[in-house]
């Protein structure tokens, strides 16, 4: 049995793995085109910043970006250095795109994962409470409380934690990954990354956690009414074993599948998070490779990102068949 | 080295260049030790800034990449790597005498071929080093501390042009038959200033070191600087506030927080420090546009726009109104007979009327598009305001906003924009930085930042050329002086308001403006009071 499954997973990987290449060359070909219809090149940005150019520099610039070739040209180049896992140069870095993104990766990923951590699990306790509680004040205050982190904007959320925790108490850093120059190590080193993520990593996850709470609590009302909890309610089980095994297990499936939509929208969500705490990750850095045209960065960050959702779809799969063992994922 | 040095600086050109003894720290003794957290934005995107002079990369560079010159806050010239500089009668032969027993960062001894390399590197790659270098023929090296630039016309405006950030002096054993724009020291620099390159962690910070064999002993105080960058603007005016950041510069906050933060006992504001690049902010039209080819409606323009309220409501009070385009703080250029356009709404209809641009029934007389220079607020701002301002007299106005990548494709490749609002830098002399946008010969559609106006004035033109190579600094004052009348009067462009750039402190920091640059300079003097 543990055999068969073991083999099931990995066909299951083998065949995600062939659906993805498809998609990965679609969604890269797909952007390389709908960036061309940007105006302007790298080349234009970087003598806009440098706030003079003469036609030589700027011929300069295009042959050193390879900007001088057809779009065609440019697009073939990129493929056939993609086939052979280079990721090119970024204009804008003036550095290896492989080298920068794997620099920023562990600081998207760390932010996302907390941020997604925390969501669900304030979020499905939320949910529990207030469906446990439905139309009572507890319900009532949190579905208040849920409606306010829904409706507020990340920017603002981040902005107000900043005033609040940096600027008035100063219990918090308002910027940064971790403090510079300070060379921590062990303990101190960990504390001082805690105090740097937890304002950023708050502030990304309370429109999802608003979002899980509700969707926790209209699931579980659902589930509450069907006939297998009456049944386990006249086996004699206690009110918490019907609530926590019965009831919240099978609402988890709608809130994991919404969750699994939802790493494509964190990373989305990150570039405005990142941007307000100057975190250094792949949003952050997303962000400016747009306003520099810089393609190979942007195309690298765009391909990474499907990756990341990709995977991520495959664990939400798997963790079906584990909360429902009726859903044949493998 | 005083001594030798007030032996060696003199100059043939009498009178155009002054001895002076080194910077001298202000009242107290610097203090070693510590460590300068520098706030920039955007965050550089090199660190040597030969082909990408963006603001950030010239503001970090020279602390580790230096020049042949420093510049007082009088522009007097002070010695950096060059010790002394004698320029022949007819100004055509410069001869530069580089200081002994400096090494770069790698160990490698600071020669005449390196400075050699540099000039010939940054006349084929740097935006402005075409300009700068132009007239250099040939360059000799007759031995390891002499360089001579034997120049094919005189270049007077040359010499303001040496400071680390703007011709920066590279090592050439690093960059010699390498491709200098993918040379991967642009990011790890190695250069002969009082701090050396250690780390750069992209988006997150960049780390200088003391350099303990710097030329200049005992500088630096300064243990560490760590050069931090902070996307986000409100978040940048926190970090000041609550001490993360110590200092920083340029457009870093917005205007509008600036009266909350000089209010801070711990922060000051320096307004000196920007004279080397000082910023004019201009309304530039475009000729070729059937409306504002006409004078009298860019006369009507100039009545029209209130400059004292642009001053107040999108500059802070930062900056002062002007009257063309070269910045009253370039006093040797700088000249305010010109014509005057008073704020007269009525004058600009009676304008627009008598050049045939009536009102129509529903009271507008034509719509133009107007497109701000992408950069931080005060371009939107003042395109509202230009908007309101030019509504009242029937102009419609429409704004259209855009990337930086968008703008510079659309205003100077595409050329399809009727008027735009950007600040232009003066750069450290008129013929680089000012002649670029005036002289019908760079006219250039496809070069950001040339000729966009289409503006062509034989006169002008006469003037710029004139002044390129004229070694009286008097008759070139007076070129210069010709050249604004005429502009002023032609109206290719509005020039409201010469910016006052200002650099924001936390006051424990001192020693930080002593020169033109301010803190673009390499910083050897700066100390931490604590």
């Amino acid at each position: 049995m543990a055999l068969s499954r073991t083999g099931r997973v990995a066909r299951r990987l083998r065949r995600t793995g062939l659906q993805a290449i498809p998609s990965v060359l679609g969604i890269v070909i797909f952007n390389f085109l709908l960036l061309q219809l940007a105006p302007g090149d790298a080349a234009d940005v970087i003598a806009g910043a440098s706030g003079a150019a003469t036609a030589e520099t700027m011929a300069a610039l295009r042959a050193q970006l390879g900007l001088d070739h057809s779009m065609l040209h440019q697009l073939g180049a990129y493929l056939w250095n993609l086939a052979h896992l280079r990721l090119g140069i970024s204009a804008h870095f003036n550095m290896p795109v492989g080298v920068l993104i794997l620099q920023r990766l562990p600081n998207t990923l760390l932010l996302m994962i907390t941020a997604l951590l925390l969501a669900l699990t304030f979020g499905i306790a939320a949910g529990a409470v207030m469906a446990t509680f439905a139309g009572r004040w507890a319900d009532r205050l949190l579905s208040i409380l849920a409606l306010l982190f829904y409706s507020v904007p990340g920017f603002w959320a981040g902005l107000t934690l900043i005033i609040i925790f940096s600027v008035r108490l100063q219990w918090l850093p308002s910027d940064g990954f971790t403090t510079v120059g300070a060379d921590l190590t062990g303990i101190a080193y960990a504390r001082d990354l805690l105090a740097h993520l937890v304002m950023p990593a708050v502030s990304l996850s309370l429109f999802f956690l608003a979002i899980y709470a509700r969707l926790t609590r209209a699931a579980m009302l659902e589930v509450a009414r069907q006939d297998f909890v009456r049944t386990a309610e006249a086996k004699g089980l206690s009110a918490f074993t019907v609530t926590v095994r019965h009831i919240l297990r099978n609402a988890l499936v709608p809130v994991s599948t919404v969750a699994g939509l939802h790493i494509g929208m964190l990373m989305g969500g990150s570039i405005v998070t990142e941007t307000v705490f100057g975190w250094p990750g792949l949003g952050s850095l997303a962000y400016e490779a747009v306003f520099a045209r810089d393609f190979n960065l942007l195309l690298a960050i765009v391909l990474l990102s499907a990756i990341v959702v990709i995977i991520a779809n495959v664990l939400i799969d798997l963790l079906h068949t584990w909360l429902d063992p009726r859903v044949e994922a493998i | 080295m005083r001594a030798y040095l007030s032996r060696r600086i003199f100059s043939a050109m009498a009178g155009s260049m002054l001895l002076v003894p080194p910077l001298v720290a202000r009242a107290d003794t610097p203090k070693r030790g510590g460590t300068l957290k520098f706030l920039v934005e955007p965050e550089p995107t090199s660190l040597v800034p030969i082909a990408d002079t963006t603001g950030a990369n010239v503001m970090i560079s020279a602390k580790v990449t230096e020049g042949l010159f420093n510049y007082g806050l009088d522009f007097s010239l002070r010695p950096s790597l060059a010790t002394g500089l004698q320029t022949s009668v007819d100004g055509k032969e410069m001869t530069f005498t580089l200081r002994q027993g400096v090494k770069w960062h790698d160990g490698q001894p600071f020669t005449s071929a390196d400075v050699a390399f540099s000039i010939e590197t940054l006349k084929k790659y740097h935006p402005r080093g075409k300009a700068t270098f132009a007239n250099v023929a040939e360059i000799r090296t007759p031995d390891d501390h002499t360089v001579v630039l034997v120049m094919s016309l005189p270049a007077p405006y040359l010499i303001n042009a040496l400071a680390g950030q703007e011709s920066p002096i590279i090592p050439r054993h690093i960059y010699d038959g390498s491709n200098p724009l993918a040379n991967p020291h642009n990011n790890a620099p190695i250069g002969t200033g009082p701090f050396v390159f250690k780390d750069w962690q992209r988006g997150n910070f960049i780390l200088l070191e003391r350099n303990p064999d710097y030329w200049d002993q005992p500088k630096p105080y300064l243990d560490r600087i760590i050069v931090r960058t902070i996307p986000d603007a409100a978040a940048r005016s926190v970090a000041l506030e609550t001490g993360e950041v110590d200092i920083g510069g340029e457009y870093l906050v917005p205007l509008s927080d600036m009266g909350r933060l000089g209010s801070l006992p711990q922060l000051g504001i320096e307004t000196q420090g920007y004279a080397y690049s000082p910023n004019v902010h201009r309304i530039e039209f475009n000729l070729d546009n059937p409306y504002f080819k006409n004078l009298p409606v860019r006369q009507a323009v100039a009545h029209a726009i209130n400059k004292d309220i642009l001053l107040r409501t999108v500059w802070y009070g930062f900056g002062v109104v002007t009257t063309g385009p070269i910045h009253p703080d370039v006093a040797r250029f700088y000249t305010a007979d010109v014509v005057k356009y008073a704020f007269e709404p009525s004058t600009a209809e009676k304008l627009l009327d008598e050049a045939g641009f009536r009102r129509g029934e529903d009271g507008v007389r034509f719509s133009v598009m107007h497109d701000p220079l992408p950069i931080g607020l005060m371009h939107m701002q003042t395109g509202e305001y230009i908007k309101q301002a030019l509504g009242k007299v029937g102009i419609k106005v429409t704004l259209r906003s855009q990337d930086m990548a968008g703008y510079i494709k659309r205003v100077f490749t595409d050329r399809q924009f009727d008027f735009t609002n950007g600040a232009m830098t003066n750069g450290p002399d008129p013929t680089l930085g000012v002649q670029r946008f005036y002289w019908s010969k760079n006219f250039r559609p496809g070069v950001p930042f040339s000729n966009a106006s289409h503006f062509s004035n034989p006169d002008v033109d006469r003037l710029l050329e004139a002044a390129q190579s004229e070694i009286d600094l008097h008759k070139r004052a007076e070129d210069f002086y010709g050249f604004q009348r005429i502009v002023v009067q032609e109206l290719p462009d509005i020039t409201p308001i010469a910016v006052k750039l200002f650099t924001i402190y936390n006051k424990k920091v001192k020693n930080h403006t002593l020169t033109a640059d301010g803190i673009h300079c390499n910083l050897a003097d700066v100390y931490i009071d604590s």
